[in-house]
């Protein structure tokens, strides 16, 4: 593996601060929202308005980075000229590409902003080849984000069958579900992913002591219940204990987080453009340390994928940032389906 | 106006391969207009392969009901694809519905087909341009209320038919992961195909022991039964050309045989719906028509 072959690291900021710590510890592009449901991290006190986004452009520019705008959410009839002005602003502020899912939507920006580079989201769940060159054809993308479903041999499939550059993720909290494909928090709370940009909404999330533990409930709904000795974690529907059959236990996914570092030259090798991390909701202080560490693997991995080791520093570092979870390898590793 | 058309979905369960030819003996027979075949969850299930659908559609073909074959929602391996080509290229004997825009990429100016509910399709911009690339007819996300559909439907073009999900379990989220080999403690590839033991999927409940979800392979349903049969009106004045009866284990066919009563006016709808209390496999829901949560009951018809 050549060092000349760019893999690009993708790093989140849900504000300023982050960006620039992104952008100071090295990443080569960083993505953002509008703080509305726009995109997928509608969360209070999060994202940019068009002054901030303006002003991350520029410093982001100087530095040599990108920065890709997230308008990954699907707007509705009655919203639609919302999603549509988004892309205006995107556009206007300075973005270097556009992250999106909706068709309709890929469309009018392809329409109306020919220059503008496009990819396509991971919110648009598609999975293998034809799916990805269909929103090639039809909107010239540029890049698709890959859905976490899928195992390196059929990663290494894609990119050989597609010239749409394949981004993946390689660090982060890690959704179960296809993205785009899961309504599991719209059908609890109303709250979509798809359409709201938010999952299990605070607002719909009530904790309450009882005789029987700590129990978290989800607009009504008990998603867990937690002994004194034991870790609560955020409410939302995949990561619940359920009965099933008699047994309790986490039905859809025991608590851990993605981490791929191990992957990574199996990552280049396969021809990935970018490695991204997810967590726009995420502190400046965790974006900085996860971006400082993904650069120092990235790099060493890029100068010599055969000799690549992962460093315990890097991996004691990454474990500290996902406070105590457990790691895993996800979909790319296919005992974990 | 013109009352709505009446569809049979993809069965969502495994079920053993004479079980299914049986089941759909018995719909030929029904007073349905359009059957929806295949298999749309999980590519490990083989009691009936690609071929065996398309021979099954060959044998309903006869009974003067439309027949659409459907792509899988989630498309992980190059055999995956391989299947999915099976069924664009059947020779546009039969209509395709397409479940991920590589099966629209297959289809597109080729054959007409229909636009799936998988496809995300919330809007008339994306709609009108599934229209243009040849969809005949869009089915709205379960997701979508009663007011944004209204929205959609003032742009969608004339010619364009919609089909709403009246009736069954909602299939909610896909995943990588198989929810019933995890039960099992078994690797997906390795999972014994044990969702064949259960006719309508394993119920999971909340640790107060109420009914929540129903776990069915790689694919998490509701397990409140999504039913607008109060909402019939409301559907004819949406100008909603075919209403959706997704199959359970279990008295579809009364089902069915009550919505087509309340359709031609013979029931009403309340008599309709008190009629299906036994017959549902658990409580209704509608709270997404009405732009509430899921899982919520709004309307009393």
């Amino acid at each position: 593996m050549s060092a000349s072959r760019k893999v690009e690291l993708v790093c989140p900021a849900g504000g300023l601060p982050a960006l620039r710590v992104a952008v100071e510890m090295g990443a080569d592009c960083v993505y953002v929202g509008f703080r509305d449901q726009t995109n997928a991290r509608n969360f209070a006190g999060l994202n940019f308005d068009d002054k901030a986004l303006r002003e991350g452009v520029e410093y982001a520019h100087r530095f040599g980075a990108q920065v890709f705008v997230a308008l990954n959410t699907y707007p509705q009839s009655a919203n639609w000229a919302h999603w549509a002005r988004a892309v205006d602003r995107a556009s206007e502020a300075g973005a270097d590409a556009l992250i999106m899912a909706d068709a309709g939507l890929m469309a009018y920006a392809a329409r109306t902003h020919p220059s503008l580079r496009l990819h396509l989201s991971v919110q648009g769940s598609a999975t293998n080849h034809e799916a990805i060159n269909f929103y090639y054809e039809h909107f010239g993308i540029r890049r698709a984000v890959l859905p976490r479903v899928l195992a390196l041999p059929q990663i290494r499939h894609v990119i050989a069958s597609t010239p749409v550059q394949i981004e993946v993720f390689a660090f982060g909290g890690l959704c179960v579900m296809v993205e785009g494909r899961c309504a599991l928090s719209a059908y609890a709370t109303g709250v979509s992913p798809n359409c709201d940009g938010a999952c299990s909404p605070a607002k719909a999330v009530r904790w309450e002591q009882t005789p029987r533990g700590m129990e978290v409930r989800l607009n009504e709904v008990l998603i867990d219940r937690f002994g004194a000795e034991e870790r609560a974690g955020y409410p939302t529907v995949c990561k619940g204990r359920f009965e099933v059959d008699q047994k309790t236990y986490y039905a859809f996914e025991d608590p851990a987080s993605l981490n791929a570092l191990e992957l990574l030259p199996e990552l280049v090798r396969a021809g990935v453009s970018a490695v991204k991390i997810e967590g726009r909701q995420r502190s400046p202080a965790y974006v900085a340390e996860v971006t400082r560490v993904w650069r120092q693997a990235l790099d060493a991995c890029l100068a010599d994928a055969d000799g690549f080791r992962v460093q315990s520093a890097w991996m004691s570092a990454l474990s500290r940032l996902s406070e105590g979870q457990c790691h895993t390898l996800g979909a790319y590793d296919r005992p974990w389906k | 106006m013109n009352s709505p058309r009446l569809s049979l979905g993809p069965l969502q369960y495994y079920w053993p391969r004479a079980r299914v030819l049986a089941f759909y003996e018995e719909m030929a027979r029904l007073p349905l207009d359009v059957i929806y075949l295949g298999e749309t969850v999980c590519s490990r299930r083989h009691e009936l392969r690609t071929r065996d659908w398309i021979a099954l559609a060959d044998d309903l073909a006869s009974s003067g009901k439309q027949i659409v074959l459907c792509t899988q929602v989630l498309l992980e391996t190059e055999s995956d694809v391989k299947a999915l080509r099976q069924l664009t290229e059947n020779d546009g004997h039969f209509l395709v519905e397409a479940n991920d825009m590589g099966a629209v990429r297959l289809l597109q100016n080729r054959v007409p087909f229909v636009a799936g509910a998988s496809l995300n399709l919330f809007n008339g911009e994306s709609v009108r341009f599934l229209a243009q690339l040849g969809a005949l007819r869009w089915v709205v996300a379960p997701e979508i209320s009663a007011d944004e559909l209204a929205a959609v439907q003032a742009q969608r073009p004339a010619d364009l038919q919609t089909e709403v999900f009246a009736y069954g379990r909602l299939p909610l989220a896909y995943s990588a992961r198989c929810f019933t080999a995890r039960h099992f403690r078994l690797q997906k590839d390795l999972c014994e195909f044990r969702c064949i033991e259960f006719d309508d999927g394993m119920r999971l409940r909340t640790r107060e022991g109420d009914p929540f979800l129903v776990l069915n392979g790689i694919q998490t349903q509701s397990d409140r039964v999504m039913n607008l049969i109060g909402e019939l009106d409301a559907l004819q004045a949406l100008h909603i050309d075919v209403l959706r009866i997704s199959p359970q284990s279990q008295h579809t066919p009364q089902i069915v045989e009550l919505y087509r009563s309340a359709l031609d006016g013979r029931l009403t709808a309340s008599d309709a719906l008190e009629e299906m209390r036994e017959l549902m496999p658990s409580e209704r829901c509608d709270g997404f028509w009405h732009g509430k949560p899921g899982l919520m009951v709004e309307a009393t018809p």
